[in-house]
């Protein structure tokens, strides 16, 4: 699997997503909500939704911005030949391991983590140390914790949960490499 | 000082210390990058569009009492997939996840329970594969992320059940 990629350009260039099904699904899930809630709660309802996300998405659009940013320098930056040695199919529980605390340590929502997993994808992590990275950054990163589960769930009960939770994300990286090699033969993954 | 405000603090600082970093490997290449960046964002934003404005309407639908129904009282294995299942379903972003776990806690429910539940909003809590992971990441590896992770809350309610804790 490893030359496989070596007849990639140098300098891989992350495809556009096409629109695919899951997008197609969602536009008709929200097509279907929608309508509900006009059957509900009439046009209002319709207008009051769609003005409150506005105001969100407003918000969110900068954040968005630095996390394309992010991702597009740390792909530029990062050292290709290491991270696929580092991150790659052969990295072992090593690399789930860097995977997982990278994962932990990543500042930011969700508007960094998903970009910059994506840039690791593309500069040669395997599917199983990117997936040890984001379950880390969503079970174990301190950011959610600190700012919505201390206060909410209280200590004790989020100390607990992240010690429990501290295995999965190398279970979850180790497994999904075990099931990656079996169903994807080396030649479907020219991605 | 804003929790939202450090974070955009941290945020921006991050992506000046990795553009200054690709800087001094060359401005072509620095300026190549930032343009591969604004090109995703141009991409992204439609889809996020449709994530944001999408999930509030279907959060709409979804009522809450469903969801702390879901999380009643239950105990043994099958109140430990019903909490699963209730935190792939949970409408709505951290406060209202946490906020129901809280409930479920206070009400009755058995700390395994609360903490699949927990551990399943956050792997799987629609709202979010959605409104972020699908438009950032391929499609393929969302979902298989999403199926080899299915196990998770059960190991994690299974561990606290060995323990005693929380």
């Amino acid at each position: 699997m490893a030359e496989e990629s070596a007849d990639a350009e140098p300098a891989p260039r992350r495809k556009r997503k096409p629109i695919g099904w899951s997008m197609i699904t969602i536009v008709v899930l929200v097509a279907i909500s929608a309508t509900l809630v006009w059957r509900r709660d009439g046009f209002g309802g319709v207008l009051e939704i769609l003005t409150h996300d506005l105001a969100l998405f407003g918000g969110i659009l900068p954040r968005v911005f630095a996390g394309c940013l992010l991702g597009a320098f740390v792909a530029e930056i990062l050292p290709h030949e290491k991270v696929s040695r580092s991150l790659g199919p052969n990295s072992g529980l090593k690399g789930l391991l860097i995977g997982a605390a990278f994962g932990a340590i990543l500042p930011g929502g969700p508007f960094t983590a998903y970009p910059v997993a994506s840039a690791l994808l593309t500069v040669g992590a395997d599917f199983g140390a990117t997936i040890a990275m984001v379950v880390s950054w969503t079970l174990i990163g301190y950011g959610r914790a600190v700012a919505w589960e201390l206060p909410i769930m209280g200590t004790d009960f989020t100390l607990w949960r992240i010690v429990i939770c501290l295995p999965l994300p190398v279970i979850a990286g180790a497994f999904g490499r075990f099931v990656y090699v079996r169903i994807y033969s080396p030649r479907s993954e020219a991605e | 000082m804003s929790a939202a405000l450090l974070i955009d603090i941290i945020l921006w600082g991050s992506v000046i210390g990795v553009g200054f970093i690709a800087y001094r490997r060359g401005p072509k290449i620095a300026l190549a990058s930032f343009r591969e960046g604004s090109w995703d964002f141009i991409n992204i934003v439609p889809r996020i569009a449709l994530g944001v404005l999408g999930s509030g309407y279907i959060a709409a639908v979804i009522p809450q009492e469903i969801i702390t129904g879901w999380l009643g009282p239950n105990s043994g294995w099958l109140g430990v997939a019903t909490a699963a299942l209730a935190g792939a379903a949970t409408p709505g972003g951290p406060v209202i996840g946490f906020s129901i776990g809280a409930v479920a806690l206070k009400a009755g429910g058995g700390p395994p329970q609360v903490l699949a539940y927990v551990v399943a909003w956050a792997l799987f809590a629609f709202q979010r594969l959605l409104l972020w992971e699908i438009p950032f990441m391929p499609a393929r590896f969302v979902w298989f992320r999403a199926a080899v992770s299915i196990p998770l809350p059960f190991l994690a309610a299974a561990t606290a059940m060995a323990i005693g804790k929380p």
